[in-house]
């Protein structure tokens, strides 16, 4: 599988690189093959020290690729091409046995997780979860882990009484917070936030986004930052990829993407967004998203697309770098930019055509 | 003066826990009172974080929970002297909830249209089968769907802005005077919540339904109503014209909640390190966030 030279890897600036990703839930059900192509080529990397955010409507594949970067992938889920590649680790993911992919989740790549209720054991206090989430990975003594254990608390600002409380003892913030320490206890290299704060709301929002910000700012680790929610984007992350239909149609730098996007998708998403102090009525997207075992063909988004061409109908458009650090996947949006161009594009007429 | 809509009069809800011992009472509603005009349609808005009474409150609208002081009366009526099938029926026919998460609303097991014809059955008094279908298809129609895109259907092959439009479609059968929506769109993706909230105001505007929306999300709330009141701990903190209150909130809860509100523009890196306030203030007492 390891098509990538180890050297390049080594050398390369990105934590996490991902080289045409596919993954698919394969069924087989009375000798009927059905195939979901929740993630179909995605290749995009994570540079060290950055907030990526990943944004896209329920069942456009984002939890399936957090699953296939964290090696997590249980039948029907299978990887069926693709690479997946850390910093931390010299080979491909998949390359490595069970065993060691085991040793390096939560010492180098942990997660946090949206229903806090269900990461924490409900019948068991604070510090036994930490126990059973990290002791074995701090290679510690029993004392010296429960030291370190309240240190790392006391950096993040958490009173130390919450080890003793049970989960349920806790606010549903609280709990999120607890879950951030949980994650960033053995300082990893990389950490996946999937719907952090979905469940929370706005005032506790605020503060969560706030402490996670923070924790990865103090400790230097990388992190993808999956939400629906586009305004929690615009407030936390660096750069941002937009996922539709299992495909990544357009990726950039946050302010980028917002001040000048470029799909189509992304334009509307971005338009309908509702703000305090803007009663202009907003339209809705026609349609709804594609069906993923039988997506429409070529570019996926065409039977929703203002811009839709011919060429759209029959080919897949690829991800190009349409301006500085801004890749985006959409023939209408290819044709008004020219790729040597360095200068800011215009195609400010197609994108108000979108909206 | 004409009989309003809708009337709270100073009504509370107490929950009480416990046995004989160490009793504890709870107030999830606490002295609410506030009215809805009858000849203007409006979208009346309930703002507040989890727990402070939002629900409770929703409930007791719709008359499935009884309020321990205090009288709501809907045209007149008091909803605790609603007695017996018929007139509950009747109220029912005015007043239709829509809940939050629509695929737990919805049996698993059974077809969407269902739902449909059941209602029609119940309270438009159509029986043939053609005319069902006929009276689904109408409400349908006013949501965008059609009998077409549902029939036959079951919950998980649409998706859930769909399904949540289904859902409306179905509060409209009986010709309601008022929908009461609690959280109708905290479940469905942020970029199907624009469909759903451009079409509470279309029925305001064409069908003349008066509509209680319940959310934590100020910026839609600001898009959609008309009238506002925001409740933390189940008291009113504040009331009155949305866009006023939004854009000029007084008192300092309503502050809180509007300055936690993110806004939908980048402002580059590091725009949430500074501490806030609140967040000062939970580390510093912990206590004070560990409920009891």
């Amino acid at each position: 599988m390891a098509q990538i030279p180890a050297s390049s890897v080594q050398g390369s600036p990105h934590v996490l690189e991902t080289h045409d990703l596919r993954a698919y839930y394969r069924m087989k059900y009375f000798g009927i093959n059905r195939e979901v192509r929740a993630v179909d080529g995605i290749s995009m990397h994570v540079r060290k020290n950055e907030i990526y955010g990943i944004a896209g409507e329920s069942s456009c594949g984002k939890t399936t690729f957090i699953k296939a970067i964290a090696a997590a992938i249980r039948p029907p889920l299978e990887i069926v091409a693709g690479h997946v590649t850390y910093s931390f680790i010299k080979d491909d993911l998949y390359a490595l046995p069970s065993a060691k992919r085991a040793a390096i989740r939560w010492r180098h790549l942990s997660y946090i997780l949206q229903g806090s209720m269900n990461v924490l054991n409900p019948v068991r206090r604070i510090h036994k979860t930490f126990e059973d989430f990290a002791f074995r990975h701090m290679h510690l003594g029993r004392t010296e882990f429960e030291q370190e254990v309240k240190r790392h608390l006391e950096r993040l600002r958490l009173p130390a009484e919450i080890l003793r409380a049970y989960p349920h003892e806790l606010s549903g913030g609280m709990r999120q917070r607890v879950c951030i320490a949980l994650a960033t206890l053995c300082k990893p290299e990389f950490i996946i936030a999937d719907e952090p704060t979905t469940a929370l709301d706005v005032v506790v929002q605020k503060d969560v986004l706030a402490m996670i910000r923070e924790t990865q700012s103090e400790f230097g680790s990388s992190m993808i930052f999956v939400t629906h929610d586009l305004t929690v984007h615009a407030n936390v992350t660096d750069r941002l990829g937009i996922m539709y239909a299992g495909r990544l149609v357009e990726e950039g730098r946050t302010a980028d993407v917002f001040s000048n996007p470029m799909h189509p998708y992304t334009a509307h998403l971005i338009a309908s967004l509702p703000r305090i102090g803007d009663t202009q009525p907003h339209s809705a997207l026609a349609g709804s998203p594609p069906n993923l075992a039988d997506p429409p063909k070529g570019c996926r988004f065409h039977p929703r697309c203002p811009l839709a061409m011919e060429i759209c109908r029959h080919e897949n458009p690829t991800l190009t770098a349409l301006a500085e650090d801004h890749r985006v996947a959409c023939f209408a949006a290819s044709a008004k930019v020219q790729p040597s161009n360095d200068e800011k594009p215009s195609e400010a007429k197609a994108l108000e055509a979108a909206r | 003066m004409t009989t309003p809509l809708l009337h709270l009069d100073g009504v509370s809800k107490l929950y009480r826990r416990g046995g004989l011992l160490g009793r504890e009472e709870f107030r999830a509603v606490d002295n609410v009172s506030f009215h809805i005009e009858d000849n203007e349609p409006q979208v009346f808005t309930i703002i507040g974080e989890s727990g402070s009474g939002k629900t409770t409150l929703a409930r007791m609208i719709l008359n499935m929970v009884k309020p321990t002081v205090g009288a709501i009366s809907f045209k007149g009526q008091d909803l605790a002297s609603i007695r017996g099938e018929t007139a509950r029926r009747r109220f029912m026919k005015e007043v239709q909830p829509i809940f939050q998460n629509p695929f737990e609303a919805f049996n698993p097991l059974k077809r969407v249209d269902r739902y449909l014809y059941m209602t029609a059955k119940n309270f438009a008094d159509v029986h043939s089968p053609a005319q069902l279908e006929a009276a689904a298809d109408a409400a349908l129609n006013k949501v965008g769907l059609s009998i077409g895109e549902v029939r036959g259907r079951f919950p998980h092959e649409l998706s859930g802005g769909q399904l949540q439009r289904v859902a409306i479609a179905r509060a409209l059968i009986p010709g309601p005077s008022m929908i009461v929506a609690d959280e109708p769109v905290s479940m469905v993706d942020a970029s199907l919540r624009m469909s759903i909230v451009n079409l509470f105001r279309a029925l305001r505007d064409d069908l003349k339904v008066s509509i209680i929306y319940i959310t934590h999300d100020l910026a839609t709330a600001y898009y959609v109503s008309d009238r506002i009141i925001i409740m933390r701990k189940g008291e009113i903190v504040e009331s009155g014209p949305a866009r006023l209150i939004l854009e000029n909130p007084q008192h300092p809860y309503s502050q809180l909640l509007k300055s936690a509100v993110l806004s939908p523009d980048p402002r580059g890196q590091g725009v949430l390190t500074g501490d806030s306030a609140a967040s000062q203030q939970a580390r510093a007492s912990p206590r004070a966030q560990i409920v009891s």
